[in-house]
């Protein structure tokens, strides 16, 4: 759709008359998972803070630098371009809570340096940015999409963004969280993550949706671009990867992490994972981290079958639950 | 034990997708029999006959309220489909935190089975192998 034809009339968006009620279930799941850095008390990390190392400071600057790039791209270029793609009103209005929380995530990383970093060292981290060249090099292969007028790979690229560069940023601070150090810093990142979660398991069912009204060689098509892209950023990513990380011998592990996600990017497309579980098998104590029950036995098909969990008493409120 | 002396002497799947589809895509890997609980939050919820191990995904991604979906809710409401249930696999995303798989445990604990499996998305290669191989020997060994 051009510019001058969506201008040229919008009708009044009625939440009462869902084209998909996906619109709904994702705004509702959005809206309550609301949050602001203020409500994540940063400053209690200034002591753990004060025993890292310059060299580690310096790395944590970089990381959540690179980080604010990307979520800066999805707030002022990602979602304003899914909108023009949209499909329904709804979706149009769940990309405004997109963009508006990408914001929020990119506000969140100052928060965290006014905290905690001194200006000069934050100053030093953002002309980093600038310069170096895979970070460059990673926000123009997705900027390059963006730009083009191709709605499926504009979604592939945006669901490639939320779902698999941010995590050789993320790895960070779950890092940090696994040795107890930066953990205030590390619940706020997690907010972030769980926003991610459903911003590229949305874009993947839109993008999902239109691919299967395409035609066979077309579907085969954007499939190919696809695995082709990834490739390409994963090949980035991981001298991005070396380029921070070879410092504190941590690349091996953080690779593990890319393949991992890179294959739920991948799953959120609808497309089959592609690295083997041999290279995604991440350092157990970052899956902690990440998901603090990830680590209980819930295989119990693998175990004795005499220690199985029933799960922990969880109150749940829903009216008609009772039995 | 089963009640019904009829019963089959192997159990079923049940499970529940929405239009994403991503845990359909899991079952359809899977290539166990199965049956799908309807999408529509108006339509009747099935009744089952026989024993049945409930794959579900897990809604919300924050606290335990809405992580189970509505029509799974419906379906176990039903006494008679409650009592036949045997265990419960879930879905999820570790982005979610402590959320992770919330379905499962909230079901395992409400009905006293347990939270057989849980994986993420569409699975992967070796968490349908799991399951497949997992479900035929839990089903060899209630009986």
């Amino acid at each position: 759709m051009t510019t001058t034809q969506r201008l040229s009339r919008v009708d009044a968006v009625n939440w009462n008359r869902l084209q998909d009620d996906k619109d709904l279930e994702v705004w509702n799941r959005l809206t309550s998972n609301f949050w602001l850095p203020e409500k994540v008390p940063l400053s209690n990390d200034i002591q753990s803070w004060n025993t890292l190392t310059q060299q580690e400071k310096q790395l944590t600057i970089r990381v959540f630098t690179g980080l604010t790039l990307l979520d800066t791209i999805q707030s002022s270029v990602g979602a304003p371009v899914l909108m023009e793609d949209a499909r329904t009103p709804h979706e149009e209005a769940v990309y405004t809570n997109i963009a508006f929380m990408e914001s929020v995530h990119a506000r969140s990383y100052s928060s965290i340096f006014s905290t905690l970093c001194t200006t000069r060292d934050v100053d030093d981290a953002f002309r980093w940015s600038e310069e170096n060249p895979t970070l460059q090099a990673k926000s123009e292969l997705i900027l390059e999409r963006y730009r083009s007028e191709d709605p499926l790979m504009r979604k592939v690229a945006s669901v490639f963004l939320e779902s698999f560069l941010f995590y050789s940023g993320f790895y960070l601070p779950m890092y940090w969280s696994s040795h107890a150090k930066l953990t205030n810093t590390a619940d706020l990142i997690r907010l972030i993550i769980r926003d991610e979660a459903v911003h590229g398991y949305y874009i993947g069912y839109k993008f999902q949706q239109a691919l299967n009204e395409a035609t066979p060689e077309r579907r085969q098509q954007v499939k190919d671009y696809a695995y082709e892209l990834l490739l390409e950023l994963y090949d980035n990513e991981v001298r991005y990867t070396e380029s921070l990380y070879d410092a504190v011998g941590l690349t091996e592990d953080v690779k593990k992490f890319l393949h991992y996600n890179a294959n739920k990017a991948l799953m959120n497309l609808g497309f089959e994972p592609l690295f083997p579980s041999s290279v995604t098998d991440v350092d157990p104590t970052i899956m902690a981290a990440l998901s603090p029950s990830a680590d209980e036995n819930h295989d119990f098909f693998s175990g004795s079958g005499s220690s199985y969990v029933i799960g922990k008493a969880v109150a749940t409120e829903d009216d008609d639950w009772a039995f | 034990m089963l009640t019904d002396a009829h019963a089959p002497l192997a159990g079923t799947l049940v499970y529940f997708s929405t239009k994403s589809g991503n845990t359909h895509r899991f079952v359809e890997k899977l290539g166990l029999e199965a049956r799908r609980l309807p999408i529509g939050r108006d339509e009747p919820t099935p009744r089952i006959e026989a024993p049945y191990v409930l794959i579900t995904p897990t809604y919300g991604g924050g606290g335990a309220r809405g992580a189970v979906p509505i029509q799974v809710i419906r379906f176990l409401n039903d006494e008679h489909n409650r009592h036949l249930i045997r265990g419960v696999i879930a879905a999820g995303n570790t982005n979610f935190g402590e959320a992770y798989g919330l379905a499962g445990r909230i079901i395992a604990q409400k009905c006293q089975v347990p939270l057989l499996y849980r994986f993420e998305l569409l699975g992967t290669d070796d968490d349908v192998a799991r399951v497949r191989k997992g479900v035929e020997e839990f089903w060899k060994r209630q009986t």
